[in-house]
């Protein structure tokens, strides 16, 4: 018998059995404070700015003037609504990559009526344009949804592909409407006459997807904690195979599901194109889509938690924009920023959830 | 006795806050047929792992033939002589036999299949196994494809064999052919350990019977000075009654009528074949027959989760009415608005009848949910209920919000039972009820289906252990290859005749 006399592995895995939630929240603070202090390193190495006040510029930055807080609202807002709208979707285990697309074709519909319907009274195109930008979404949501439930294709695929779709269409109607002729943008719609913007109140165009956003997060935390509807949802979330045997209709749940994510992306485009930038491009959905699957994964779907993380991921960028033009780093620099201090929250999940056993050590079970 | 070749001193594992083995010090001797004896949880499967490589201990010391070893991976065990066939196993389906056994396997000059297949036809001839070492995973039986496990650790040079609840999926006449390679094996010298928690094997086969009791080794008895209420007393550490009590029918009902079931699965396999039997209120229907071989379909059809094919029955009679419904084409839900009362409680407990994320309370609620107009759902029913079955059952759990997922096996099972009893059925259906249960529990578990009885109810009761459906049972339906191969009388019927009527149909053999 070959006796293999081997030294203990240097470090072994364990599984922890749940945390007490103080001490989460404390690992979570901590890996944010790692994640600066990593950061504050990376720029002295290769900048050799002072870590502090490149800090502080990103905290001007983003806060600095009204102008500033109301722009990084507008930046969280957008996120956060998208968030909320994945979270259904992502709860039942339904994997919308989509989302990016669904907010184009919700800002696209919005675009359209900011065109063609400027002569209705404006709370009637108000109205118009909230009801299109969320059917419009919804069908864009919907195709997959059908598919995934009679057929049972690959959802993250189809939801992927169907953004390709909707950039397309995006740059068709880019074409059609493009003024002035020969620029290849939309321009400020209806510019002098702000028919369909947002009106201003409390000195801000935003404050109405401010107010939009808080009330769509307390609804989808009802919705998804207290109603039937949400109960099905953690169901066919779970196992199909139970919901089927507690006799919910998996299918329709899908379909249901995903029309509601659907049409809060395209109430997103909407918010982004009516409430914001007042023009449509390509880049009006700008990779939010994508983002805001991390808020909602992140956030684990908690509303509350989805508002925190999206203030931290606007924040982050608009505070990044600032070091960039401020410090003379490009916008790169900003970008590895908010990299690393992702990478470390995300980071901070595995350590909640297993602990490291070095040789040698003694202790056993700690809690 | 000769030399222990396995100590063990002080060995402690555990996983979270759950000690699994604590302090566990143990001798295995060489050439011995070691019976590793413990009910479910109690430790057995996590301790030969860590001989085995899976699992790396927190503490203690592992001696192998007389050395100090650190067992890290399978490798290292591998290198110490130890392999052991997992319960679940662990093959390529669509490699042959000789491929399966060199898998893995690294050698710069790669592997002569031929030769491979000439080593596994010695090592069948010398243990007497049947094996073609041609033939692919996929066409293979369960039994067949154990039998490719041992025949792949004693390929790789394992001297001490470590079988996990190696009987589980075997028929009593695959478990007898088992157990005569076993004892070759034991001629040849080697070493076998096998884990159970089946009395009447451990008295079979071993020499020696070592006993894990909630992750603590109690103590090692030879088996001939044993008995099995002496090991059961020890296993869980007080006097049981070992007897299953069988009320006599009384005031026998129609409930359910199936004519005719057949049906195919998702891989388009014919799984029921022409399927036919009656169930009675007041009367323990049992179903025997080799796992796998349409249980879950019959089950499924009933509940209305089975697509099946034209010509089927299945008719419900109701005990309040007497109407007549018949059941196919309809989804659950409609099931339920019919006002029939199906109870059901599936194999897959945390996969189909629970949601392993949600409390007791919420799971209360899975079935009937949806009642009501309200869009919100009643939190205050299913808590009641929760909290009643939590005390009825002594469920141990920390709270009826905690994740149905983290209580053990068989807790997870009362809140199942529980609440499919709680709903007051006409039929209950129960697909391997004690499944992985410790003895209490099980015991909990027949007396529950015999209340039901009592009161009326048809209890349908699939099962894998013989012994316990003779006992409980009051009909037992044979199941082979999706056909009803006989029903027997459960007061009268012998072991040996299920066991020949779950491998053949019409007196011709099931492949």
């Amino acid at each position: 018998m070959a006796g293999a006399v081997k030294k203990e592995p240097f470090v072994r895995l364990a599984k922890r059995d749940g945390m007490p939630g103080f001490k989460k929240i404390t690992i979570r603070l901590l890996s944010l404070i790692i994640a600066l202090i990593v950061c504050g390193l990376l720029i002295f190495a290769i900048t050799k700015l002072n870590p502090l006040e490149v800090y502080s510029t990103m905290i001007t930055g983003a806060f600095g003037t009204k102008t500033r807080i109301w722009s990084t609202i507008k930046e969280m807002t957008m996120l956060a609504c998208i968030a909320i709208g994945l979270a259904p979707a992502f709860k039942m285990r339904f994997w919308n990559i989509g989302a990016e697309g669904q907010v184009l074709i919700g800002g696209i519909v919005t675009a359209g009526c900011m065109i063609y319907l400027k002569a209705l009274p404006p709370v009637a195109l108000f109205a118009v344009m909230l009801v299109g930008s969320m059917i419009a979404g919804a069908l864009w949501g919907l195709l997959p949804a059908v598919f995934k439930a009679k057929w049972n294709t690959n959802e993250t695929l189809f939801t992927l592909m169907m953004n390709y779709v909707a950039i397309q269409l995006t740059s068709f109607f880019v074409a059609k409407w493009e003024n002035p002729y020969g620029s290849n943008t939309v321009g400020i719609i209806n510019q002098k006459t702000q028919e369909g913007w947002f009106p201003a109140v409390m000195e801000s165009r935003y404050f109405i997807s401010v107010v939009l956003v808080l009330l769509l997060a307390v609804l989808m935390f009802v919705y998804l904690k207290f109603t039937k509807h949400g109960y099905e949802i953690s169901v066919v979330g779970e196992s199909e195979n139970t919901a089927r045997y507690a006799g919910i209709s998996v299918g329709w749940v899908i379909i249901r599901t995903m029309l509601l994510s659907g049409a809060l992306c395209g109430l997103a485009g909407f918010m982004a194109v009516a409430g914001a930038s007042h023009t449509i491009s390509t880049s009006t959905a700008g990779g939010r889509g994508f983002t805001a699957i991390i808020v909602a994964w992140l956030a684990k779907f908690d509303s509350a938690t989805m508002l925190l993380i999206s203030l931290l991921l606007a924040f982050l960028q608009s505070g990044a924009g600032e070091i960039a033009s401020k410090c003379k780093l490009n916008s790169y620099a900003s970008e590895m920023i908010t990299g690393i201090i992702l990478f470390f929250i995300l980071g901070s999940e595995f350590f909640i959830n297993y602990r490291l056993i070095f040789r040698g050590a003694k202790e056993k079970g700690e809690g | 006795m000769s030399e222990a070749v396995i100590s063990l001193r002080n060995v402690t594992k555990s996983f979270g806050d759950v000690l699994a083995n604590d302090n566990v010090s143990m001798d295995i001797y060489k050439g011995e047929i070691l019976s590793l004896l413990g009910e479910n949880g109690s430790g057995k499967t996590t301790l030969m792992n860590m001989l085995s490589g899976i699992y790396y201990p927190d503490h203690g010391t592992i001696t192998v033939g007389g050395k100090e070893v650190n067992i890290r991976d399978p490798k290292d065990a591998f290198a110490c002589g130890i392999g052991m066939v997992h319960q679940h196993f662990k093959l390529v389906d669509v490699f042959s036999a000789a491929q399966n056994v060199v898998v893995g396997i690294k050698r710069k000059d790669g592997f002569d299949l031929r030769a491979v297949s000439q080593e596994i036809r010695k090592i069948c001839d010398k243990y007497g196994f049947v094996m073609d070492p041609e033939k692919k995973v996929y066409d293979m039986s369960v039994s067949e494809k154990q039998t490719l496990e041992i025949i792949k650790v004693i390929y790789r040079g394992a001297d001490i064999l470590i079988l996990d609840e190696p009987t589980a999926v075997l028929t009593p006449q695959e478990t007898e052919r088992l157990f005569d390679v076993v004892r070759n094996m034991k001629k040849d010298g080697k070493t076998v350990v096998i884990i159970t928690h089946k009395l009447h094997e451990v008295l079979a086969i071993s020499d020696r019977v070592a006993i894990l009791r909630k992750g603590a080794y109690i103590d090692a008895v030879a088996t001939r000075d044993a008995t099995q209420e002496k090991l059961t007393e020890m296993m869980v550490g007080e006097k049981v009654e070992l007897n299953i009590d069988r009320p006599e029918v009384k005031d026998k009902k129609l409930r359910l009528k199936v004519e005719h079931l057949s049906c195919y699965n998702t891989d388009g396999l014919q799984v029921l074949n022409d399927v036919s039997f009656d169930a009675y209120g007041g009367e323990i229907l049992g179903i025997a027959g080799v796992s796998g071989n349409g249980q879950k379909e019959l089950l499924e059809s009933v509940a209305g989760l089975q697509n099946t094919m034209p010509g089927s029955r299945i008719s419900y009679y109701s005990p309040e009415d007497g109407k007549e419904h018949e059941l196919l084409g309809l989804t659950p839900k409609k099931i339920r608005q019919l006002g029939v009362h199906l109870s059901f409680v599936p194999e897959d407990r945390l996969g189909m009848g629970l949601v392993g994320s949600m409390g007791m309370s919420e799971n209360m609620m899975l079935k009937d949910y949806s009642e009501g107009h309200s869009i919100f759902t009643d939190k205050k029913k299913p808590k009641a209920l929760a909290e009643q079955i939590l005390k009825d059952l002594k469920v141990v759990t920390p709270g009826i919000s905690t994740p149905v997922r983290r209580l053990s096996g068989g807790n997870v099972q009362k809140v199942l039972v529980g609440r499919e009893i709680a709903a007051s059925p006409a039929v209950l259906m129960t697909a391997y009820a004690v499944r992985g249960l410790d003895i209490n529990t099980s015991y909990t578990i027949y007396r529950l289906l015999n209340e039901q009885k009592s009161a009326g109810v048809a209890v349908i009761y699939v099962g894998e252990d013989l012994d316990v459906l003779m006992e409980l049972c009051d009909r037992i339906l044979v199941l082979c290859g999706g056909r009803v191969s006989g029903i027997l009388d459960g007061r009268t019927a012998r072991k040996e005749e299920i066991g020949r009527m779950m491998t053949t149909y019409a007196g011709k053999e099931n492949s």
